[in-house]
């Protein structure tokens, strides 16, 4: 067949009664390529992935991953595919060891290769020392990193990860990434990830936007940002007013000013910086910089932060934070 | 051959996770033998004879063999419920094996762990009075397997369709005790009011442990304690026929639940 895509979706539309979830999706991801699914908590992006990964039916519409159907070829579509979900899905009963060699058996590889697969994977994600041990001993990052391990072990053309660092603290959120980016590279794994971390979504080659079921934006991190507009820039100054004065008068710019700062918006603010601080009169006391974030890109699109969803999304967050302080302390 | 091997191996998970769960097998043994200590003892006395030979010590140890390989795989669908709060579940429903190899495999499962529950309660047979020449076991184990299987299937279907733990124990309770007590675990059932009859004569598991009496108290005791359906006397074959055609159904519904599982 040929086809260049390795996810293809047309008008993918899934409903739960009057709700629904995906409305009307479309879009292509290249072999090879990173794909990253962007949105706040209940946007859709689990159901998505969810559809993708033939746990979920579509109302309608049409996916084809790999080149297969995945509500006619689910058998081949599961072949072809690799997961980490948001939640632990190990058996925590049993050793690391062991539920990978379940996952091998179920996922047909043969005898083999098997073992060498085994110790490569759990190589790769440092557990091999633990092998043996029973998955309920190991921390939230090693359960999490056995679980990529045995999401690869079929070596699949797709992996999907659904927040895969959820809960995870920054430093084994960066290990997990360095493993992934190495696999990609290596392997050339394609990489469908959903977050709604904005650091981790510019991980992605291409980023697509969802809100409330439907998508609002995809494109490069880099194209995104440039939605935005220029850099923000801050300035404290002796006399904020009269450097305030002195912005408009001098360069037609209209800076915002709070108790201590003025803050504006300008194209390419770090040719602009040297500029400033001959030019400027007043005396300048700090001065920063903040390119746009996708957080930014994100609050424009759809004018609301990525974070102010409903409660119950909420309390996820709070609970999450509270667990990574005391972690921290 | 795929399939096979998925079957196998959701099998061989559970058999793994129930050896390395060694307190289970022991407190699991440990309510039926309360059961025939207490109650053997306590009402053997009272009851007398109830069949030339048989005592009620003796009249309710294969009934509480039918009861634990009964309520062993009954309850072993609860795995499923686990598996779901756990998330292992989710990954059982993404591999490349068919649907219909999960739920025959956490049937198989579930039916070999209680035949290996019921084969332990089988080994004190002689404590309590019950003497069986060994080649009944050979009898006794296939029929005691093929119960195991029709139970299992039915408390799999069961686990698919509920999603919590709770749920699942106030479902098995609700089902498995009156299944239970109305099966003639506890007494004969051919001397019963007639509300109480038609339940018993309804009940699946009337039909599962008969058989086993007939095996272990030979058919003459027996048939003064066994179950008669419109006067009709049942026999060991027609028992296992009832209990087969209610396992069928079971695991083809268990078998379309876990094929809907979303």
């Amino acid at each position: 067949m040929p086809n260049s895509y390795i996810i293809e979706v047309e008008h993918l539309v899934k409903k739960y009664g009057k709700l629904t979830a995906v409305n009307d999706i479309s879009f292509t991801v290249d072999e090879g390529e990173s794909f990253g699914l962007l949105g706040p908590n209940g946007a859709g992006k689990t159901t998505v992935i969810n559809i993708l990964c033939t746990l979920s039916k579509p109302t309608s519409g049409k996916a084809l991953i790999n080149g297969f159907d995945v509500n006619r070829q689910r058998s081949q579509v599961r072949q072809s595919i690799g997961l980490v979900f948001q939640d632990p899905s190990l058996d925590d009963k049993l050793t690391a060891l062991e539920n990978l060699e379940f996952h091998s058996r179920v996922y047909n590889i043969p005898r083999a290769v098997r073992k060498e697969r085994m110790e490569q994977m759990l190589n790769m994600v440092e557990l091999w020392e633990r092998r043996r041990d029973v998955v309920k001993t190991f921390s939230g990052g090693m359960k999490r990193r056995l679980e990529l391990a045995r999401g690869l072990l079929h070596y699949p053309k797709v992996l999907f990860l659904d927040e895969p660092t959820l809960g995870l603290d920054p430093q084994t959120r960066h290990r997990l990434w360095d493993f992934i980016l190495e696999l990609r590279e290596k392997e050339g794994t394609t990489v469908f990830l959903t977050t709604h971390y904005m650091d981790e979504a510019e991980y992605a080659s291409r980023i697509a936007v969802m809100d409330y079921g439907k998508l609002i934006a995809l494109d490069t991190p880099r194209a995104l940002k440039g939605t935005v507009g220029g850099d923000m820039i801050s300035l404290g100054t002796a006399d904020n007013n009269k450097a305030q004065a002195e912005l408009k008068e001098r360069y037609q710019i209209e800076a915002k000013s709070d108790d201590e700062q003025l803050t504006f918006e300008i194209a390419n603010g770090d040719r602009f910086i040297p500029t400033l601080t001959k030019e400027l009169k007043t005396e300048i006391l700090s001065i920063s910089l903040r390119r746009p974030t996708l957080e930014d890109v994100f609050l424009k699109l759809t004018g609301h932060g990525l974070r102010d969803e409903a409660v119950k999304s909420e309390l996820k967050e709070i609970v999450r934070q509270l667990g990574r302080h005391q972690r921290r302390h | 051959m795929n399939n096979l091997w998925g079957i196998y191996t959701i099998w061989y998970r559970d058999l793994l996770r129930f050896w390395r769960d060694k307190m289970r097998i022991i407190t699991a043994l440990a309510f039926p033998l309360l059961f025939l200590v207490v109650f053997g003892s306590g009402l053997s006395g009272a009851m007398g004879m109830l069949a030339p030979g048989v005592d009620f010590s003796k009249f309710m140890f294969p009934g509480i063999i039918g009861m634990t390989v009964l309520m062993t795989s009954f309850i072993s669908g609860v795995s499923v419920v686990w598996d779901r709060e756990f998330g292992f579940l989710k990954e059982i429903l993404i591999a490349p094996i068919s649907r219909v190899s999960v739920a025959a495999g956490k049937t198989l499962g579930g039916a070999t762990i209680a035949l290996i529950q019921g084969g332990l309660i089988l080994a004190f047979a002689p404590l309590f009075g019950v003497t069986f020449p060994p080649i009944i076991l050979l009898q006794l184990l296939p029929v005691m397997f093929l119960v195991a299987c029709a139970l299992s299937a039915m408390g799999i279907f069961l686990a698919s369709r509920i999603k919590s733990i709770e749920a699942h124990q106030a479902v098995i309770q609700l089902l498995m005790f009156p299944m239970i007590f109305l099966s003639g675990v506890f007494f004969p059932v051919n001397n019963l009011p007639g509300w109480m009859s038609v339940l018993v004569k309804i009940n699946p598991v009337t039909y599962a442990v008969d058989p086993i009496r007939q095996l272990l108290l030979g058919s003459e005791a027996a048939s003064l304690l066994g179950i008669t359906v419109f006067g009709h006397r049942m026999s060991i074959g027609e028992d296992l026929l009832i209990v087969a055609a209610f396992g069928v159904v079971m695991v083809v519904l268990a078998m379309w639940s876990f094929g809907t599982q979303e």
